[in-house]
């Protein structure tokens, strides 16, 4: 294994645990302001699901 | 790395956001309110009289903006979260990601989370027909997931067995079709839809490329302060 592959596969292993939680994160919080159909929800971001192209009522 | 991750991403999205939202406000809001005049039945499209293209929207409504800014911030992190994440992910792999490359970064994903879906599903102003809400946000996520993972295909993959699948998966979702009304009875005008429609992903587009360029920027200017020698 060369030293680059070598860099590379432990690059690999450690960034992967923080970013498949952040992206986990990240989307929770898309999914909950863009497409959760509660209604206090949807009201309060109303504007934001229309002009963003999410689909809303 | 998760916290260089957070950080980046979350003010990235934040000031993407501000910006969207303000954008948002300026161009979209106008339309919009116009339109709800429809939706709520004080304007008539094709009555008996022709009506003007130019009514009164009433004053600015704060709380119901300051809402919107609100939103368009947390949505906003949110791509942002992701977008850092998938960057630390290439970066991981051996690839650098610049400040300028942040800006492709940026249009692939508008491509995947506003221009996709809009294919089938146009940003859609209050007021117009539309399939129930819960098949077309079905897919909708599914469009964005399987578009997302294609831009990464080609983007990364080394062989015709990674781009023919990107193909596939970009088309599938147009070729299945999103969801559609059953019958034409929106009481909005067209001209006023296709503004609208127009206005969303064209702010759509200024916003994701400087979200971008931000998160790349922040992501590696997160990294050479993690990586320079603390002065004693």
């Amino acid at each position: 294994m060369s030293a680059r592959t070598a860099q590379i596969s432990a690059g690999r292993q450690s960034a992967l645990l923080p970013a498949v939680l952040a992206l986990a994160i990240g989307f929770g919080m898309v999914f909950v302001a863009g497409l959760v159909q509660a209604e206090t929800l949807h009201d309060a971001a109303h504007d934001t699901r229309h002009a963003t192209g999410f689909p809303c009522h | 790395m998760f916290s260089r991750i957070l950080t980046s991403g979350l003010i990235a999205g934040a000031a993407a956001g501000l910006i969207a939202a303000l954008l948002q406000l300026y161009f979209v809001q106008p339309v919009l309110l116009h339109a709800e005049l429809y939706e709520s039945g004080q304007l008539i499209h094709f009555g008996a009289e022709a009506v003007s293209a130019h009514p009164e929207t009433g004053a600015i409504d704060w709380t119901r903006d300051l809402l919107s800014v609100l939103f368009t911030m947390l949505v906003y992190a949110g791509y942002g979260l992701m977008l850092v994440a998938l960057m630390s992910l290439a970066e991981g792999n051996g690839h650098e990601v610049t400040a300028r490359q942040g800006l492709i970064w940026g249009l692939a994903g508008y491509v995947t989370m506003q221009l996709a879906p809009a294919f089938g599903l146009a940003p859609e102003v209050p007021g117009v027909a539309a399939a129930d809400v819960q098949l077309r946000a079905f897919w909708w996520l599914g469009t964005a997931l399987a578009t997302g993972v294609a831009l990464w295909l080609i983007a990364f993959g080394r062989n015709w067995a990674a781009w023919g699948a990107a193909i596939i998966l970009i088309l599938a979702p147009h070729l299945i079709g999103a969801p559609q009304p059953d019958a034409f009875e929106g009481t909005v005008p067209p001209e006023l839809s296709a503004e609208f429609a127009g206005r969303a992903l064209g702010t759509g587009l200024m916003a994701w490329t400087l979200l971008g360029l931000f998160s790349a920027w922040l992501w590696q200017r997160a990294g050479q302060t993690q990586a320079a020698p603390a002065h004693a």
